[in-house]
Parts: structure tokens; C-alpha cells; sequence
């Protein structure tokens, strides 16, 4: 067990590790590539989706089973059906990234719209404000803070995921797992996977933390 | 002004919110709303800005059908107050107010000059507009939510229970601002409230409503309290409606006498003749509370069975003793008064 620890901290930190296309750096990119990719098309999608569901109350059912149908849904199946219909390409991946995240989107912007205080609305719409100026100048800005959180969390199931890339020869970080395990190289397995919880911690303290500083003057 | 006409409303669950209202709310006056919940009062109040829209009947505001204008320039030129306020939560205090101007495309800083001056009508202090709503009290919250309705100095303010939400003490200083502002700027108000008290108040007349949107009565206050229509508007305003005439009186017309110079009782003053507090013979003292002629009968009718003398001391706006005027007085002023309205029994 020491050995396995010993073994993978050397793996971690050696230059040779992090340099040349197989390195950790340029794996580490593609990796962020895919994920930043795939969150910014499933944003694309899910946000007006949420925002109009929100806004108007209707697809309100939708909105809510899209959370659990989200975490039913097995990315890899989904993956290989892409794949089998549509070859090889980047595609499925991106197919299946995108249907992970749009979930997570779609429920927290509906859910931070809804949580608008009524009152507000009314005061909104009564001092004369039209249908969209309700939406962009009111509901919107205070919604935003638990949209931040749907794509937030959305981007960490999406880096968590993205190692699926390397399941139909992409790269990634993944490539580490997948290799590895081809070659029952464990340290090397444990190191990609290491890698991606890293990735994934880093960035979710990052976004809360811009968060908290961009509603520093919001209550609760 | 503002009609209604034959105004019916029935929501699509098939409840009836206003049943058949005909109704002038006079330019210029307070016209307060009053019945318990569920009388159609905030429907009434929300169809004249066309929050609810009418089911049949026409409203018009200044002569103009409300239902063939714009619904938002409508808005725009009616102030619109609500409980709790309904402040946007992510704008400073002083871009709240500027709502209404920026909507009717002022430049930013013309609309945040008159935001500024607007915290000052209410009553704010200038730091106040750099906060965030939840950085206020109550009370200061609903005042921002006043000068958000005044911004664009709309000829028209409805006020749907603004106070509702306060305690007692902010209610009545809120209650005196309004009051203060409305002799400044003449709006033609229409206020909603189930507080019968702050409809005397505040009303030049008061329409009560019952359950199943019906108009009871609509008149000013004294003739309110004096000629109920009906045993319902009668129970409305409460067993105690005699001793609320009183408090529309006010003490001018009640005559007053010098103060006693001797006797159990006395009134001691301070150097500027103002009124401090009753001394008895044996050195007991008791507290005065001095009334000027503003003050209500109702106020010295309480005020003189307090005092140990049944008199009340009369100041003048400097605080200084005028004279003092005998509960029995008080109470022969509020007997001729109620006589001269033909006050029901």
C-alpha cells in the first residue's frame, strides 16, 4: 500500500510525467477542452429552457423530472448508442456530456426562478415593466445566484465524466485510466484518477468562491 | 378622478372579487378601501392599474378607459405601493426609486437626482440610497417604497395595505408622513387597509366592502361613524365608533379657562410658562400631557380622565399654557357634535 503511494506521488510530480503529448499537461487541456465545451452547450440549452419555464410556469413538470431523469441516465450506454449509430467521432461524447449537464441546468435555473419573491414580481410588473424587462432586469439577476450553482454543478459532473472520451480512444484525462488499466498499470489508473477529483475540487472551490464575492450584498 | 362603472369581476375559478361596482374616487382625496378578506378591496384597488383586468363594466382614470391603454405606460403614470414593499432586492435603495424614470427613459442621472430628492420627501437619510433593501427596517423599506410610487410624480398613487406589515408605533409615523405628504402633493390616492382606525385616518372617504365583492357604503369618515348603512358596516366599525367621531374633532372650537391657583391640585410651570406636571397640596405630583388645538376630543377626553383635576392643559404651538378646559366641557363640545351629525344611537 506504502509502495502504491510512493509510486504514484513519483508519477505525479516527474517532468517526463507532464511534458510531450502524453503528458499531463496537454491531457489535462483536452481534458478542460471537453468539459468547458460541453457544459457551454448544455448552458446554450438549458438556460433559456429554464429562464422560459420559469418566467411563464409552464413545463414546470419537465423542469422538475429533468433532475431525476438526469441522474437515471448512464452516460456510458449513451455514449456506446452514439457510437453505434453515428461511428466514431468526438460526437457521442459530447452527446452524452451535454445530456449529463443540461439536467442539473435546467432544474436550478427553474428552481431560481421560482424562488423570486412574488411580491417582487408584482411591484416589477407594477411599476410598468414589460414581460421581458420583468425577466432580464428582475428574475434574472436574482436567479442568477442559483443558476451560477446549476452550472456549477454541472461542470463537476461533466469533468468527473469527460474521462469517458478515452472509453472510444479520445483523450483526457481519462486516457491514464483507460491505459492503465489496459496495461494493470494501477498507479498509473489511480494517478488519472486522482488527477480528475483534483481538477474537479479545484474548480468547485473556485466558482463558489466567485459566487460568494458576486453576491457579497445578497442576504442569506 | 378615477370612475368605476358597473365594474364586475370574476375570476376564472368562478369566485366573484367585485360584484357590480359603480364608484368616484374624488382628484386630489384619499379614498380608503376597507372590509375584511376576501371583499374584492385589493382587486378593486389592482384593476384601476390593470394588475387584474375587469370581467365586464369600465374604469377610467381622468377620463380615460384604463383598458384602452397600453397596460405598462398605464403603470407608469400610476403610483403603485404594496405590503412588505416589494423592493428589488439587488438594486440600491436610491436605483430602486429611479425605477419608474428609467423605464420612461430618463438619462441615469437625471433619474438618480430626483431619486435623491425623493429620499428626502420620505423622510430618509441621503446615506440611505447607496443600501440594499435588507439593510433597512420595515419601516424604511416602505418608505422607499413610497418614493418609488412618487418618482415620475404620477397624479395617481394606489396603496395596497402599505402599512400592514409594520409595528403599531412605525404604523402611525408612517400613517403622519403620508398625512404630511399629501397635503404637499394633493394626489388622488386610493388606499386599501382592514384597519378601520387607519381608514379615519387617513380617508376623506371610505368605501366599505363586504364578502362577495359588494360596496356597502361609501362617505366621508364622520358621516361613516355617525349614519352607518347597515348593521354590517355598523359591526365593521367596531363598538367604540362614538369615541372614533371624536377623534376627527379637533379641540379649536372648545372653549378654555384660566388654570386654577389653588385647591388639591395645581399645575406647575417651568420659566416659559409651559406646563410640567399637577402638584397637590401634600406635595404629590402627577404627569400633564398638553394638548394643542389640533388635538383631538378623543385625545382630550382621554388625557382629562387621566388628570386628577378632569382638566386638560391647553399650549399654543410654542408649548406655552394657554388655559384649561373641564372634561365636562369636553364633553358637552362632543355631545352638540354628535347631535349636529344626527349620530344613530
Amino acid at each position: 500500500m506504502y509502495e502504491l503511494f510512493k509510486n504514484l506521488g513519483t508519477w505525479l510530480v516527474s517532468s517526463s510525467q507532464w511534458s510531450g503529448p502524453d503528458g499531463i499537461a496537454h491531457r489535462l487541456a483536452e481534458h478542460l477542452q471537453y468539459s468547458l465545451l460541453a457544459t457551454l452547450i448544455a448552458a446554450a440549452i438549458g438556460l433559456p429552457l429554464g429562464l422560459l419555464i420559469g418566467h411563464t410556469g409552464k413545463g414546470a413538470f419537465l423542469a422538475i423530472n429533468l433532475a431525476s431523469f438526469g441522474r437515471a441516465l448512464p452516460t456510458v450506454g449513451l455514449v456506446v448508442l452514439v457510437f453505434l449509430a453515428g461511428g466514431l467521432s468526438m460526437l457521442p461524447v459530447y452527446v452524452a456530456l451535454v445530456a449529463l449537464a443540461v439536467p442539473a441546468i435546467v432544474t436550478n435555473t427553474y428552481a431560481g426562478m421560482t424562488a423570486v419573491d412574488p411580491d417582487v414580481k408584482d411591484a416589477a410588473r407594477g411599476q410598468g415593466m414589460r414581460g421581458r424587462q420583468v425577466l432580464l432586469q428582475v428574475e434574472l439577476p436574482l436567479a442568477l445566484p442559483l443558476i451560477l450553482t446549476g452550472l456549477r454543478l454541472a461542470l463537476i459532473q461533466v469533468v468527473a465524466t469527460a474521462t469517458i472520451a478515452a472509453y472510444v480512444s479520445f483523450g483526457g484525462l481519462g486516457r491514464y485510466v483507460f491505459d492503465g488499466l489496459a496495461q494493470r498499470d494501477l498507479v498509473q489508473v489511480l494517478g488519472g484518477a486522482v488527477l480528475v477529483a483534483v481538477v474537479a475540487v479545484v474548480l468547485d472551490l473556485a466558482l463558489s468562491g466567485l459566487q460568494r464575492f458576486l453576491f457579497r450584498h445578497r442576504t442569506a | 378622478m378615477i370612475q368605476f362603472d358597473a365594474v364586475h369581476k370574476r375570476f376564472p375559478n368562478g369566485t366573484t372579487a367585485v360584484h357590480d361596482l359603480s364608484l368616484e374616487m374624488p382628484e386630489g382625496g384619499v379614498t380608503v378601501l376597507v372590509g375584511s378578506s376576501g371583499c374584492g378591496k385589493t382587486t378593486t384597488l389592482r384593476m384601476v392599474n390593470r394588475m387584474v383586468e375587469p370581467t365586464s363594466g369600465t374604469i377610467r382614470v381622468g377620463g380615460r378607459d384604463v383598458t384602452r391603454q397600453d397596460a405598462a405606460e398605464l403603470r407608469r403614470s400610476i403610483g403603485y405601493v404594496i405590503q412588505q414593499g416589494g423592493l428589488f432586492p439587488h438594486r440600491t435603495v436610491l436605483d430602486n426609486i429611479a425605477t419608474v424614470p428609467l423605464l420612461l427613459g430618463w438619462n441615469r442621472r437625471k433619474a438618480r437626482a430626483r431619486a435623491a430628492e425623493l429620499l428626502e420627501t420620505v423622510g430618509l437619510a441621503a446615506d440611505a440610497g447607496k443600501r440594499y433593501p435588507h439593510q433597512l427596517s420595515g419601516g424604511q423599506q416602505q418608505r422607499v417604497g413610497v418614493a418609488r410610487a412618487l418618482a415620475a410624480d404620477p397624479p395617481v398613487l394606489l396603496m395596497d395595505e402599505p402599512f400592514g406589515a409594520v409595528d403599531p408605533v412605525v404604523r402611525t409615523q408612517l400613517q403622519d408622513e403620508l398625512l404630511r405628504l399629501q397635503k404637499e402633493l394633493n394626489k388622488t390616492i386610493v388606499f386599501v387597509t382592514h384597519d378601520i382606525d387607519e381608514a379615519v385616518r387617513l380617508g376623506d372617504r371610505i368605501a366599505v366592502f363586504r364578502t362577495g365583492g359588494h360596496l356597502v357604503q361609501c362617505a366621508a369618515p364622520e358621516e361613516l361613524l355617525a349614519r352607518p348603512a347597515d348593521d354590517f358596516v355598523a359591526g365593521f366599525l367596531g363598538a367604540e365608533r362614538g369615541l372614533k367621531l371624536l377623534s376627527l374633532r379637533t379641540l379649536a372650537a372648545v372653549p378654555q379657562g384660566p388654570a386654577p391657583d389653588s385647591g388639591t391640585w395645581t399645575l406647575v410651570l417651568d420659566e416659559a410658562r409651559r406646563p410640567l406636571h399637577w402638584r397637590s397640596a401634600d406635595d404629590a405630583e402627577r404627569p400633564v400631557r398638553p394638548l394643542g388645538d389640533s388635538d383631538s376630543l378623543l385625545s382630550a377626553l382621554n388625557e382629562s380622565v387621566a388628570s386628577p383635576t378632569g382638566l386638560i392643559a391647553r399650549v399654543d404651538a410654542d408649548g406655552e399654557l394657554t388655559g384649561v378646559t373641564s372634561r365636562d366641557d369636553i364633553l358637552e363640545h362632543a355631545n352638540r357634535a354628535h347631535a349636529e351629525l344626527g349620530v344613530a344611537a
